[in-house]
């Protein structure tokens, strides 16, 4: 029998369980999003190959438990008919994570999915010194929970008054959960330096008077496992996506270039340094 | 309701007060389902979520916000024009 290459087969998702000879299988998911069909295969999949369920994971990920090593190439064959990839364990970028977003959900304030896509299309499997988590988050409200991320893009908007437009119903004010807005002599105010790019006057305000631009937020470093640590925002809210990625690439290629072998992102910049990476971070924004 | 007070004519008002969320929307979207289009609505509500959050759905409805007004005693008056 040949030897079986444990290491190649976690590269490909495939983990190994307690039960010998079985493999539970992680499969590819961006932003959570399945289609019906691909649904159906991986149902069709977990019946035949394997116990007849799936673990849904932490990281909106799926896989399937008690797939047979001698079933590999089948398992994996019926799965790309489908539709169905499989995804990745070990030193590399994991699962984008999404919520619904802008698409969907009224209060998200960017498209979380197409981004997510666009980061899993640009960086997932990259190798790198340990894992590595990115996560979109539409809003505020961060139910994808972006600060656990090693790289965690939160949406907001950058407000702008449209003052002749103002109607000084009150609405804003209570909707900001921030305090920021008052009326003061016939006048709307705001304080900008309380302003958390939630944009909720923006959306709940009924003559336009607020205004919103879509941006992101960055935050550097999460992690949630052995250590917990609650990434840092080291740039300002940027509504160019071009600035996104820039500082994307900067803190992947960071990471892959200060980090030790084992080394998650957060201990790497520990270790180097903050103030290093806060450097870096400034260029990549302001290189355009 | 104390229709002078709010400065609008007011056709029907509506207290949202004794419900908590999605009932506070619920009751607010029911009942401007009652009125015809143009007319206007006073809805009294709770400070803190419900006056965060009601305004907001009803605009996402479609409908008219003209004043959310303070009545002074924790409690938020949202006067709506019905549309659509």
């Amino acid at each position: 029998m040949a030897t079986v290459d444990y290491k190649a087969l976690k590269n490909g998702g495939f983990m190994r369980q307690k039960q010998k000879g079985c493999f539970s299988l992680r499969l590819k998911v961006v932003g959570g999003n399945l289609t019906a069909a691909q649904l159906a295969t991986i149902a069709s999949v977990a019946e035949k190959f394997g116990a007849g369920r799936v673990h849904l994971t932490s990281r909106q990920g799926v896989e399937i438990p008690f797939i047979k090593l001698e079933d590999i190439d089948a398992v994996k064959s019926e799965l790309l008919d489908g539709g169905v990839f499989t995804g990745v364990c070990g030193p590399r970028v994991r699962t984008v994570t999404a919520c619904q977003g802008s698409d969907i959900c009224p209060s998200g304030c960017i498209a979380t999915y197409p981004l997510a896509v666009e980061i899993s299309e640009r960086y997932f499997g990259r190798e790198l010194p340990h894992k590595f988590k990115f996560g979109v988050t539409g809003c505020q409200n961060n139910c994808l929970k972006a600060e656990e991320n090693d790289l965690g893009i939160k949406g907001g908007y950058l407000i702008k008054q449209e003052k002749s437009l103002c109607t000084l119903c009150g609405v804003c004010v209570k909707a900001c959960r921030r305090g920021a807005i008052k009326i003061s002599d016939g006048s709307l105010e705001l304080t900008e330096a309380s302003c958390n790019y939630c944009g909720r006057c923006v959306k709940s305000c009924p003559s336009e008077a607020w205004q919103g631009e879509p941006g992101y937020i960055v935050s550097f470093g999460g992690t949630f496992g052995n250590q917990i640590a609650k990434g840092k925002e080291l740039a300002p809210i940027t509504a160019d996506k071009a600035a996104l990625f820039r500082l994307a690439d900067a803190a992947v290629d960071f990471f892959a270039g200060h980090a030790n072998p084992g080394e998650r992102f957060r201990a790497a910049i520990d270790r180097v340094g903050w103030d290093d990476f806060a450097d870096t971070v400034a260029k990549a924004y302001e290189n355009g | 309701m104390d229709n002078t007070a709010s400065g609008f004519d007011i056709d029907l008002a509506v207290d949202i007060t004794d419900v908590v969320c999605p009932v506070t929307f619920v009751r607010t979207k029911v009942a401007l389902e009652d009125l015809e289009d143009g007319q206007v609505a006073s809805i009294r509500m709770n400070d803190g979520e419900p006056v965060q959050n009601v305004p907001r759905s009803v605009k996402d409805e479609g409908h008219k916000i003209l004043k959310l007004i303070d009545n002074g005693d924790g409690t938020y008056s949202l006067i709506v024009r019905k549309a659509g």
